[in-house]
């Protein structure tokens, strides 16, 4: 897929009781976006913001308005992801996209687990919607320290089952996501995007029970594009660029035990 | 389109360039990293990955860390080796209407000499740029460009192996940077580029630990360009092989500090990351500023100041 660099106009922003914000973005002429592959990512430029130079690296959380329309779940986290949450409408971005590789759709319908934490929860919106017009049976679990993580965010999955947990048992299951019993149910793939450790412990399971499954890692980032190799994560194969060879992996890749 | 406006520059040795602009090394990929989204034939040249003879798999994750207009890396020279670069990239970038430089490091004198042999033969790389200058191998790079006898030991030493232009890329990490130039010079290096980053180092408070795997690391960014146009200004007054400036440059105006102050070309390196195009807008920018001061050749800028 050929990346492109878009200077987009935001088309709506708001903030959810969790803290995230959904941000809109398009064209100017309202013309459609390139093809992005569900777990892509865009590499977001933050003008007029001192401390942030960088590229911001966002998960592209869904494609709306027949492809007109770049839906970005953004965490304000430090000074450029909370430039971004406070941009106005109308403010124009720069984006680089779509980078790195998606994750992978099964060839056949099929069972499939996709998990997500926090903001992580982003990528597999879109990827919920592919494999449901797939014909796959689709199972969101997400898991939110309150239920204000989850407010906004599990109405975004369309007609998939969406199951979800708590840290402190305010909303869904009391307990981390792993612990739901849906996790007990049988599953072709498992898809995961959240926090390392819970990224770790869907994959432990993946591998105990013999489960295709795939991450998508949140490395550290700086180009995007693989020429600063800077965001590599061990491998198999040796350090390996996040940005190009992922952010989709499969767990076998992987040398987390 | 150009209004016969001239930006070539010839650095010697065989190594023209049809304008100023080149990319630093280890910011810009094997070039084709870009390919989609600006056109490679309008650069002056590009400085690809530096090289070993053996690959390299760097050091550990973290590597990076952003700081004020700026960044630190801590990558240490992960590369797939020259015999890689050989089979598998060169037959890529023959096909440029631009100078394709390849980056050389070593972890000894061996090392590089090995690496320039295997480059030779191929025609189309005019220069090589040899990094005595990386602050983030523990053997070789930087501990030969921080004295006058590893500069000219390294750099005498690919003299004899290497037969084009040969670039020597300087570490600002020296108490005097002209004398690493002039023994550069005398060993028979036929530019000198400089500034590699600025040894630096920060720390994770929260965490209470350096932000990168390896404590220190290498800074780049606009935070270094100053002290770089100083450096640059003070070798090319003491040299007379031409000078290859870098160091935080986003911009013509960036470029042009370098310009004035001596260099006869520029590297970009940090600013690709922020921007991917800013070495074909950093070239326009130049035109338009000779277009505006009615300057009919960029050399006559060169060395003003």
């Amino acid at each position: 897929m050929s990346k492109h660099l878009l200077d987009l106009r935001i088309a709506s922003s708001r903030i959810l009781p969790g803290g995230c914000s959904i941000i809109e973005l398009e064209l100017p002429d309202r013309s459609s976006l390139p093809p992005v592959h569900p777990g892509q990512f865009a590499e977001i430029k933050i003008d007029n913001s001192p401390n942030t130079m960088l590229r911001r690296p966002i998960s592209v959380c869904d494609i709306t308005d027949n492809g007109r329309r770049l839906v970005l779940l953004v965490k304000p986290v430090g000074d450029g992801s909370r430039h971004l949450v406070d941009s106005p409408v109308g403010s124009v971005v720069n984006v680089l996209m779509p980078l790195g590789n998606g994750f992978t759709m099964p060839e056949a319908p099929c069972r499939t687990l996709l998990v997500g934490g926090g903001v992580g929860s982003a990528p597999i919106v879109m990827l919920a919607h592919a494999l449901t017009a797939a014909g796959c049976d689709v199972t969101v679990a997400l898991g939110g320290r309150t239920s204000a993580d989850l407010e906004g965010i599990k109405d975004l999955y369309g007609t998939a089952r969406v199951v979800f947990s708590t840290d402190d048992g305010s909303a869904g299951h009391h307990g981390l996501v792993t612990t739901l019993p849906e996790f007990a149910e049988d599953y072709d793939r498992i898809y995961c995007c959240g926090p390392t450790p819970m990224m770790r412990a869907v994959a432990k399971i993946a591998r105990q029970r013999d489960i295709c499954c795939e991450v998508s890692l949140e490395n550290m980032m700086a180009c995007g594009l693989g020429a600063c190799l800077c965001c590599v994560e061990k491998t198999i194969k040796g350090n390996t660029c996040v940005c190009t060879d992922g952010p989709v992996f499969n767990i076998d890749m992987l040398t987390w035990q | 389109m150009n209004d016969n406006i001239n930006l070539g520059v010839d650095l010697g040795a065989g190594l023209r360039l049809k304008n100023p602009v080149l990319t630093a090394s280890g910011t810009f990929g094997f070039g084709t990293e870009f390919a989609d989204l600006i056109d490679l034939n309008r650069l002056g040249g590009f400085i690809v990955k530096g090289t070993t003879l053996e690959p390299r798999q760097g050091n550990d994750a973290p590597r990076m860390v952003e700081t004020p207009m700026g960044m630190i890396n801590a990558v240490g020279l992960q590369n797939k080796g020259v015999d890689n670069f050989v089979e598998k990239i060169y037959p890529s970038l023959t096909g440029y209407d631009s100078e394709v430089i390849v980056n050389v490091s070593g972890a000894s004198v061996a090392d590089y000499v090995a690496v320039a042999e295997r480059l030779a033969p191929l025609d189309k790389i005019n220069a090589i740029e040899v990094n005595i200058s990386c602050p983030n191998v523990k053997a070789g790079g930087m501990a030969f460009g921080t004295t006058t006898a590893g500069a000219t030991e390294v750099t005498a030493a690919v003299r004899r192996a290497w037969p084009r232009h040969l670039m020597v890329k300087l570490s600002p990490n020296v108490t005097d940077i002209t004398e690493i130039a002039l023994a550069a010079e005398g060993a028979g290096a036929d530019s000198v580029s400089l500034i590699n980053t600025l040894l630096a180092m920060a720390i994770d408070v929260e965490r209470r630990r350096p932000c990168l795997s390896t404590i220190t690391g290498g800074l780049s960014g606009p935070a270094v360009r100053p002290v770089a146009v100083r450096m640059v200004w003070q070798v090319a007054n003491k040299v007379s092989i031409p000078v290859v400036g870098l160091g935080g440059i986003t911009c013509a105006e960036d470029a042009l500090q370098f310009i004035m102050a001596g260099a006869t070309a520029v590297q970009i390196g940090t600013a690709n990351f922020i921007d991917p195009a800013v070495t074909v807008k950093t070239v326009d920018g130049i035109l338009d500023y000779c277009r505006r001061h009615g300057i009919s050749d960029i050399n006559t800028l060169r060395g003003i100041i």
